[in-house]
């Protein structure tokens, strides 16, 4: 993973061997756009938010919306915007932070840029713990956010000792293979599963496609403890994960726990995935995709990449929606599939880097 | 050959001139072993089930002297399905083996570079948007499955060739791409085509007559024959693309027609019964563990594919009591776990 670290290096002005965290010397400046940024990327999620509450099956003028958010009225537009596309809205910007931030902390984590909750197994782990629950009849709505997580936990758990077996560690080929791996076998057996009646597979096939359409409160109310506590240890833990950057010696030179941060950070990507699979099905990509841009926009600082990571999930999340309520009228495209069809190009174009290709 | 600094092991037969051949003692016993246990294996397919046949039974039906009622389940119900099994198995480990040798890499296998899940959408295209059936489904998955691996191939092409991470790394991010189309068009489908369109993309055996194993058959007896000159190029092209120059082979046009063999093989057995996953990836490379050869041997992946096809359907026909589960499944589950096993032992040797 020296091509994360050589690729990033040059951004970090004047650390010189430092941690590239803000207090580097003539970082002020660099505070300065990054706060700039970070604004713009909350406007674009402001834009985002308000354009999900304004286009759908009924266009809604941006007026009327804001009118109907500051006024409790009764006409069936703002009944409309109240009961079902601010909880959609609110859906979104959660499960997109989620997702985003977990991608953040996977590809900090594994030091690998091509990580992603949905390559590494971690959605199809969550999914087959859901079916499983369900074809055994002992999971409703509420409480298969719990079985999401075991399942969540022990696919990733599966993923990470395969792809670390043996000398060299966990290269990003490696943890894909394994994702890949783990990913057919509980496929094979979701469908197993989910084949053995038609009322199970039915809800699978819906669940299954990653999209905000019919889901609202009462996923946003089931899952927003799980990201929250998931979100704060993700911040927590970003000082260490910058000394991580460096390699796990540097790292503990610098005083690090590793063995903390590696842990800490398994729980919260666990909490993060777990909950966001378990509100809105598995979403690709998305976690790809995210700490991509906030690493292009505020270069290697996690601190940064993780508040990035968060607000800008939360934008392409809803963009993907907004996009994918527009593209197949009257029908919806689901925003998984948007979210897909976005970052596979992004996937090919990083892989066909020349540095990645041969890690 | 005759320049060989060492000898190869094995002995050489020769029939007068034209033809010359290496055989390993070790290969054959293996492929040996490999007929009784496919043998095995179909007597007890056949004997089992709803209605119980003794072995012996079985055989004499076979051979066509046992009283007309076992005679007719074992020749119009059991054996057709059998007989799937096994083509489609064979098939599947010889253009496994194919692929993996050409892209030099385990992971070559028309399950990693995209085949089945673009068959899927082309398939699933067919079924829930444009009401088709039949041929058009056929014509549909072959095309999405062609149109993908090609993407995927194309993708990876660089200055210098394909590497063999890139293909794998972009064919696995091409599938999810296709899984999550085929999941959108399961998800807006009408419930009968998605439960018909599940047992479809996962690969089913369930109900095969003797009309579907013609055609299957037929198609592998064209395609067999380009088989033997297949496996002295593949020989040649292991030694690297230099070597095989020099011994007279030429390259790009023996790489261009085993593609096509490989794409041909697996495309037939997709038309017959659906994508079965993860036969062409692990047949293969369970006959090279077993066999100890250093290339891929394409009788002993063949036979393994068909000994590995058959027994998963027989597992998916009685694991779950009065459910008969697709043998996709089944393929699948063992597949993803042998993968999972086997990089993790390639990984700790050092390689990859």
């Amino acid at each position: 993973m020296s091509a994360q670290t050589a690729t990033d290096a040059p951004k970090s002005r004047g650390s010189g061997g430092r941690p590239p965290s803000g207090s580097a010397t003539g970082a002020r400046g660099g505070r300065f756009t990054r706060s700039a940024g970070l604004t713009i990327s909350f406007a674009l999620l402001a834009f985002a938010a308000l354009l999900s509450l304004a286009v759908g099956a009924r266009s809604i003028p941006l007026g009327d919306v804001i009118n109907a958010l500051l006024h409790s009225g009764s006409s069936q537009e703002e009944a409309i915007i109240r009961d079902l596309r601010v909880p959609r809205t609110l859906l979104g910007i959660v499960v997109g932070a989620a997702i985003g931030v977990a991608g953040a902390l996977m590809q900090a984590l594994t030091r690998n840029p091509l990580a992603d909750p949905g390559l590494l197994g971690v959605n199809a782990g969550a999914s087959a713990a859901v079916v499983i629950a369900l074809a055994l009849g002992i999971a409703g709505a509420a409480s298969s956010v719990w079985f999401a997580f075991i399942g969540a936990a022990a696919a990733s758990v599966a993923v990470y000792v395969i792809g670390t077996a043996g000398r060299g560690g966990a290269t990003p080929v490696r943890l894909a293979l394994a994702g890949t791996a783990i990913t057919a076998a509980l496929t094979a057996l979701i469908y197993g599963v989910a084949l053995s009646d038609v009322k199970l597979l039915q809800q699978y096939n819906f669940w299954s496609v990653g999209a905000l359409g019919g889901r609202g409160r009462t996923q946003l109310d089931a899952v927003i403890p799980f990201i929250a506590v998931g979100l704060l240890i993700a911040l927590a833990l970003a000082r260490s994960l910058n000394a991580l950057a460096l390699g796990d010696d540097s790292a503990r030179a610098l005083g690090t726990k590793i063995g903390r941060t590696r842990i800490g950070g398994a729980v919260a990507v666990t909490l993060l995935c777990g909950a966001a699979t378990a509100a809105a099905g598995p979403m690709y990509f998305l976690g790809l995709t995210v700490p991509h841009a906030a690493r292009a926009l505020c270069g290697p600082d996690q601190r940064w990449i993780l508040a990035y990571s968060a607000v800008l999930g939360g934008a392409l999340m809803l963009f993907a929606d907004v996009i994918g309520r527009v593209v197949v009228r009257p029908s919806e495209m689901p925003a998984g599939v948007m979210m897909a069809l976005i970052g596979t190009p992004l996937f090919i174009a990083l892989v066909r880097r020349k540095r990645i290709a041969q890690l | 050959m005759s320049a060989a600094p060492y000898t190869l092991p094995g002995r050489v037969v020769r029939v007068g001139e034209a033809v010359s051949l290496r055989i390993r003692t070790r290969t054959v016993v293996v492929s040996f072993a490999l007929v009784v246990i496919v043998l095995a294996l179909s007597i007890y397919a056949i004997g089992t089930g709803e209605f119980e046949i003794p072995p012996g039974t079985v055989v004499n039906a076979l051979l066509g002297t046992a009283d007309g009622g076992s005679e007719f389940i074992v020749r119009e119900l059991r054996l057709p399905r059998v007989l799937c099994a096994l083509l489609v198995g064979a098939a599947l480990g010889v253009s496994g083996a194919v692929f993996q040798s050409l892209t030099r890499n385990p992971l070559g296998s028309p399950d990693i570079i995209g085949f089945p899940q673009g068959a899927t959408v082309g398939a699933l295209i067919v079924i829930t948007i444009m009401a088709g059936s039949g041929l058009a489904i056929t014509v549909g998955a072959l095309t999405g499955g062609v149109l993908t691996a090609s993407a995927v191939y194309l993708l990876a092409f660089k200055r210098g060739g394909t590497s063999g991470f890139r293909i794998v790394l972009i064919g696995i991010a091409i599938s999810y791409l296709m899984i999550s189309i085929t999941d959108y068009l399961l998800a807006r489908a009408r419930i009968e085509d998605a439960q018909e369109a599940t047992r479809w993309l996962l690969g089913s055996l369930n109900g095969r007559t003797w009309e579907d194993v013609g055609p299957l058959a037929l198609s592998l007896a064209v395609l067999t024959p380009f088989v033997i000159p297949a496996a002295r190029s593949l020989r040649a092209l292991e030694l690297g693309d230099d070597s095989a120059h020099a011994l007279g082979l030429k390259v790009e046009r023996a790489r261009l027609a085993l593609v096509a063999l490989a794409v041909g093989l697996v495309s037939v057995t997709t038309v017959a019964v659906g994508p079965i996953g993860f036969i062409a990836l692990t047949a293969p490379q369970i006959a090279r563990r077993v066999a100890r050869t250093a290339g891929l041997p394409l009788v002993c992946s063949a036979l393994m594919g068909a000994a590995l096809t058959l027994a998963s359907d027989i597992a998916a026909q009685r694991l779950v009591p009065d459910r008969a589960l697709p043998v996709g499944v089944m393929t699948g589950l063992f597949g993803g776990v042998y993968l999972a096993w086997l990089l993790t032992m390639e990984w700790r040797k050092g390689r990859g």
